[in-house]
């Protein structure tokens, strides 16, 4: 098996920065997860395809725009009008996927290899992300599990919340490391973790 | 200026990309009728006030939007999905400038 590599690699650096004298306030990681899909419905058949995600990964997707959710190893949520990103930590969840979503209900996109899953953790991770993107991060209008899609600088994201505060940023693998290194600067005045 | 996108909520209008005016009808790709391509293609009523438009959340889910737009004040007065097919309340005079 080819091993994958990281585009953060160069700047990735494990420990301690910032100004972290006085506490460390969030916690950069990068997840990555085995498999990053991007499924999408046919006009119509939404519900069969929410169905066949229940079917395939055991994520019960919540009614409404940007609902999702996460278990930890797996993970879901829509982004777009019929649109839904689906996570395994495990490889091979598009095969999974093959035979159940059919022709006649919408299409499977292998995003394994274009997607970096940045993961920012810890009591002012709403903060960070607020100086990033203009949505808004409190948890009544962005609850648990939901997914949002947005971009930074031209730079897509699609973040999911994964815990009350904890988000998982998904970004195009070629524009990562750029990001990751916007991240780690603003992560600076809190004082962060590279884990 | 902030658009209500229907899937994902109050955004910034750099978030959006305009598409151009929603009065517009295009003819049949068969047409034969100069006068309908002519108008499809420059005819603009240019209103100043509420105004048919088609805007794509192009930062976000990527959605074609049907919007209502003041064009004196900004105001949006309405956002729905584009892919509906519904038609905008925006206000058109027929025929004038």
């Amino acid at each position: 098996m080819v091993e994958r590599q990281s585009p953060l690699e160069p700047a990735y650096h494990p420990g301690s920065h910032g100004n972290f004298e006085h506490g460390v306030d969030v916690i950069l990681s990068e997840t990555r997860p085995g498999s990053i899909l991007q499924l999408a419905a046919w006009p119509g058949e939404e519900k069969r395809l929410i169905d066949a995600i229940r079917k395939v990964t055991g994520l019960a997707l919540p009614d409404g725009a940007g609902g999702g959710v996460s278990n930890g190893g797996r993970a879901a949520f829509g982004f777009a009008p019929g649109k839904f990103t689906v996570v395994d930590e495990a490889e091979g969840l598009a095969s999974a996927f093959a035979g159940v979503i059919t022709p006649d209900i919408g299409t499977v996109t292998d995003l394994s290899h274009g997607r970096t899953a940045i993961r920012i953790a810890g009591p002012k991770a709403e903060w960070v992300m607020a100086k990033f993107f203009a949505i808004d991060f409190a948890l009544p209008a962005f609850p648990l599990g939901a997914g949002r899609s947005t971009n930074h600088h031209d730079v897509f994201a699609q973040i999911q919340r994964s815990g009350a505060d904890q988000f998982d940023i998904y970004v195009f693998r070629s524009f990562a490391r750029s990001f990751w290194k916007a991240l780690c600067h603003a992560s600076e005045e809190v004082g962060y973790e590279v884990h | 200026m902030l658009i209500t996108c229907p899937y994902c909520g109050p955004r910034d209008v750099i978030e959006f990309t305009y598409q151009g005016d929603g009065n517009r009808e295009r003819p049949q790709p068969v047409s034969q009728d100069l006068d309908a391509w002519n108008a499809y293609v420059y005819d603009r009523l240019n209103p100043a006030g509420d105004h048919n438009e088609i805007w794509q959340h192009s930062g976000g889910c990527r959605a074609h939007l049907r919007v209502v737009r003041n064009t004196v004040t900004h105001e949006i007065l309405s956002t729905a999905f584009a892919r509906g097919g519904h038609k905008s309340a925006g206000h058109r005079t027929e025929g004038k400038p």
